[in-house]
């Protein structure tokens, strides 16, 4: 049976393997590094992420010289590809996880009892995950990366060994975390059954096809293995009725790690649902679209209403998130009603795309704020430690400001333009009635982000909490240049769109 | 001219507050105020030529400024006024000027703050005025809500948190179903343009949907009866250049939206409604009269003065004539002028006694002679008397109300009484009589300061009461070709 095996073209994973290879080195070296800041691991772990955004920017370059299609590679019989959709997301992951890193730098040192080498290296392993899912091509791909991402991230919410709240949090997340993936594994399961066999995602798809073309559908199975596939998805996407886990696991966390979980992560996930239900199960559509809607409303109503009430901004960005990954389903879901029209389902996805993206983005520099404001000793995630932070310091609040404001979808923030682009697929599908409950859950959602505003500008500062920001100049900056790019995709949306449309083509190739 | 001016109208301002902003501390107050006023006049200098160099003998959109901006979905930052939008930009810039003044002495913490957010607003609400895409209007409609809310939460009174919330809320719920509306024209026509808007066929059921969801946005904003309560609150806990702005500017937007937005886009639906749309404003201007008539506090009376007011606006532009259009429009300018003037008589009131209440006052005349000259005409003119410019507007739309129905025209005509009372009412309690208390004994009369920007609203009161025409004939041709397009049906 050897005689038929044929030595994979190993390219298209080479961002893949030279993280896998560059974080074992690393975390051999790290057993030799003394210094307790950890600087030699730190610096080696941000130059790999930098490498492997030179080997996929490489690699993505290669393909547009292949052909002026960007044809996309698959490779590893077909169970891994090489396309606009992972090339992009995956180089988002690395600047996402890279900025992780940098916000991270001086919180962790000020807490004694976070290891450092850990930190970075599980860090990694989470965005070796988070690439193997995107670039996924395969059921048992998708569950591998899962799988490594999750554990990575199990260990790193444990990290802080000390805290009581980070330990249940972790086994919180574990738990449920572990009950996800067999539900997704299961609903895998039972597909493998109904189509045959099937376990790549393109045979999936023909299998599906052809099968409806003959007319000879048994949805049964077919429908029963949805369900779990999409109750695993909503899982890890993290929204109700399936969104226990993520506000104990946001607030127990160390600010950190609950950074490396809020904004990476949710990239993948985003194409892992994408790959899973629009590149494999498209014909499934009709069943798969009211099960989004339903979750898209229920996490709108419950997310925005339940953050109302959050004393702690970790807590309350936890629920925003919630909410905020509802309304990207909302995107997701009216794709398909609008799959006649011309390039409507495109739309509607790079708009979910578009969102995640930009989410993402707001998501970062608002944990990146709250670990700034942190010191030794003061976690500074209490939103009354953010009372008067205007007479503190006014840039910071201004930043602080339009980062609530983009989330809260107020123009000319890039929160608007994400929230626009979704609100324009789902009334293009003719689902009005969901358009307009979505434009009054994001209404109860402006109050709690007009109340962080509302805390900074225009209450007085705490006594006991008059510090300066001790952070390093380059933090500073770093996070001021990303609050500034929400304001300037914000008035500029064009480019980030277009490259979400772009994307997006491999993934939908039936158009 | 090959200026853009309107894009100069919208971001000099808002180049000026950022200058402003970056003083930084209150230990520059006296550099981020002189800036502040240098921007405001820059601001209102560009917005000069548009008058003078204005056509008014075309309804065509002049000064157009067409660029893509989101090419994916069509939305250009299309700018261009015609004569119904080219007065609100200048009043808008002129008022700006006097908010700056206004706020020289009394705000003393945050200054470059205060300025700053007055001035990037100021060229928030010119986009808002001469956009003609609609995406490019509804972003500059919401962003405009930012700097008031944080104008009312930081500077203003002891309720400001409640008060700037409620205002954010009220408002954001009203544009966000104006939202929806617009992605369903953009989605009808291909277009985000309101030009092409104008001309879309849409069904009559459409045309109804349309007109209610650009009835909750802009009723918000005027605000009409019932969707009012959020500006007594916001009013009354603003400092007084917030006041000033909201009054003068803001509660136009909702005017002007109807007139850009409803009236030309389903104007089916606004035969349709008529009737709805006059009885809410006749409710406003009898009611809330009565309601004002009420209050204790000078400011809140003012407040319910100005939906009284504003229900003369939407009452003019419902009866759809030329003289109803045209009245309710010089209605909104006179407002404009009138309102910021009362309130700015209240502030200079208030940042003497630190109180507001009508009862703490009494023979404000022998203290504050000159102040009380002054305050009279503009109660006057807010009571609409002749030779004021309240009186112009008021009186073209009560003519064209007696001439639509008789009971309608009755009704509308109560408010020169009901007016009449509640203001010269408060006016006589507060500056007449004797001398009520020693904190009256001990005010001084108003600064050069104070007086100048008092003069100068005084003198557009007056000019614009003695000699409306140049008013009118700026506005003419468009309200004529407007009101031909809203007379034909679009389906």
């Amino acid at each position: 049976m050897f005689a038929n095996f044929a030595v994979p073209d190993f390219f298209p994973a080479a961002p893949e393997i030279f993280l896998l290879a560059m974080t074992c080195v690393i975390l051999l070296l790290d057993l030799t590094v003394k210094s307790p800041r950890r600087t030699l691991t730190f610096a080696l772990t941000q130059a790999t992420l930098l490498g492997c955004a030179l080997l996929t920017l490489f690699l993505f370059i290669l393909r547009g010289i292949a052909s002026q299609e960007f044809v996309a590679n698959y490779t590893f019989s077909n169970m891994f590809v090489d396309d606009g959709l992972a090339d992009f997301l995956k180089l988002l992951t690395y600047f996402t996880v890279m900025a992780t890193l940098f916000y991270s730098r001086r919180y962790i040192e000020d807490r004694q009892a976070i290891p450092k080498g850990e930190y970075y290296v599980l860090a990694l392993f989470a965005t070796l995950g988070m690439m193997v899912m995107i670039s996924a091509n395969h059921f048992l791909t998708i569950y591998l990366g899962l799988e490594l991402l999750s554990l990575a991230l199990y260990a790193t919410v444990a990290l802080n060994r000390t805290s009581a709240t980070a330990t249940e949090a972790a086994m919180k997340y574990f738990v449920l975390g572990a009950l996800a993936s067999g539900m997704l594994l299961y609903g895998m399961s039972m597909l493998y059954g109904a189509t045959h066999g099937a376990l790549e995602i393109g045979a999936v798809a023909e299998q599906l096809r052809s099968a409806h073309e003959m007319g000879s559908v048994d949805k049964t199975a077919l429908v029963f293995g949805l369900v779990f596939i999409v109750a695993g998805l909503a899982f890890k996407l993290g929204v109700v009725p399936f969104h226990m886990w993520l506000p104990d696991v946001y607030h127990g966390a160390p600010t950190s790690v609950t950074l490396l979980i809020a904004a990476a992560p949710k990239l993948a996930a985003f194409a892992m649902t994408v790959r899973l239900l629009v590149g494999g199960l498209l014909d499934l559509s009709a069943d798969w679209c009211a099960m989004l809607m339903l979750l898209a409303v229920l996490s709108m109503a419950v997310g925005n209403m339940v953050a109302i009430m959050q004393t702690n901004i970790k807590r309350m960005l936890a629920y925003s998130a919630i909410s905020h990954m509802g309304f990207m389903l909302l995107g997701l879901a009216a794709g398909v009603s609008v799959a006649d029209k011309p390039l409507g389902l495109m739309a509607a996805y790079s708009a979910s795309m578009f969102y995640v993206v930009t989410y993402v983005l707001t998501t970062l520099a608002a944990f990146g704020l709250v670990m700034l404001l942190a010191r030794e000793g003061f976690e500074s995630d209490r939103l009354d430690d953010f009372k008067g932070l205007n007479k503190r310091s006014p840039w910071f609040a201004a930043m602080m400001m339009i980062l609530m404001l983009s989330m809260a979808g107020i123009p000319f923030f890039v929160g608007f333009f994400a929230k626009f682009a979704v609100l324009r697929a789902v009334v293009d599908s003719g689902h009005y009635w969901l358009a307009i409950a979505a434009v009054l859950f994001s209404l109860i959602g402006a109050f709690y982000y007009l109340r962080v505003i509302k805390i900074m500008y225009f209450d007085e500062p705490e006594a006991d909490n008059a510090q300066p920001i001790t952070a390093c100049f380059f933090t500073k900056a770093l996070v001021s240049a990303n609050s500034l790019a929400v304001a300037a995709i914000g008035l500029f949306p064009n480019l980030l769109l277009g490259i979400c449309n772009a994307s997006l083509l491999d993934v939908l190739p039936r158009i | 001219m090959s200026y853009p001016l309107l894009s100069l109208a919208i971001w000099v301002p808002v180049a000026a507050g950022i200058i402003v902003l970056a003083t930084g501390s209150d230990r520059n107050a006296g550099l981020a105020r002189t800036l502040a006023l240098a921007g405001a006049m820059l601001g209102l200098l560009v917005t000069l030529p548009l008058y003078f160099g204005f056509n008014a003998t075309t309804a065509d959109m002049q000064l157009e400024e067409i660029h893509a901006w989101i090419p994916n979905f069509n939305i250009r930052y299309h700018l261009g006024v015609d004569g119904i939008s080219v007065l609100f930009v200048i009043l808008n810039s002129f008022i700006t000027v006097l908010v700056v003044l206004a706020g020289w002495v009394a705000i003393k913490n945050k200054v470059a703050q205060y300025n700053a957010a007055f001035l990037i607003m100021s060229g928030l609400m010119n986009g808002i005025f001469s956009a003609l895409d609609g995406m490019l209007f509804y972003v500059f409609f919401e962003a405009s809500l930012i700097p008031l809310y944080l104008i009312i939460g930081v500077w203003g009174g002891p309720n400001r948190v409640y008060a700037a919330i409620k205002f954010f809320l009220y408002t954001l719920l009203g544009s966000l179903l104006f939202l929806v509306a617009l992605i369903y024209l953009f989605l009808a026509s291909g277009s985000f343009s309101i030009l092409v808007w104008h001309g879309l066929s849409l069904d009559a059921s459409v045309q109804i949907w349309l007109f209610l969801a650009f009835l909750m946005a802009f009723a918000v904003k005027v605000p009409m009866f019932p969707v009012h309560t959020w500006l007594p609150d916001a009013h009354v806990e603003a400092p007084t250049g917030g006041s000033v702005v909201l009054a003068a500017i803001a509660l136009k937007l909702g005017a002007y939206g109807f007139l850009r937005f409803s009236l030309p886009i389903a104007p089916d639906a606004a035969h349709e409604l008529t009737w709805l749309m006059i009885a809410l404003s006749l409710i406003a201007v009898v009611y809330i009269g009565f309601v004002a008539l009420a209050q204790k506090d000078m400011k809140k009376l003012v407040a319910y003065s100005s939906i009284s007011h504003m229900g003369f606006v939407t009452l003019g532009f419902f009866m759809l004539s030329s003289l109803s259009v045209e009245g309710a429009i010089v209605q909104m300018i006179s407002h404009g002028f009138v309102s910021a003037a009362m309130f700015l008589c209240i502030g200079v009131l208030y940042d003497r006694m630190h109180s507001r209440q009508i009862a703490d006052y009494g023979g404000v005349v022998n203290t504050m002679p000159k102040f009380a000259a002054l305050f009279m005409l503009f109660a006057m003119a807010n009571a609409g008397l002749p030779a004021t410019s309240g009186f112009v507007g008021e009186f073209m739309v009560i003519l064209s109300a007696v001439k639509f129905n008789f009971w309608i025209g009755f009704a509308a005509a109560s408010t020169m009484i009901i007016g009449a009372a509640y203001t010269l009412w408060m006016y006589k309690r507060v500056i007449f009589g004797a001398i009520a208390n020693e904190h009256v004994r001990a005010l001084t009369d108003i600064s050069r300061r104070e007086f100048l920007i008092l003069a100068l609203l005084a003198l557009c009161v007056l000019g614009m009461g003695l000699y409306p025409q140049p008013f009118t004939e700026v506005m003419h041709v468009s309200v004529e070709n407007l009101l031909k397009h809203v007379a034909l049906p679009k389906y």
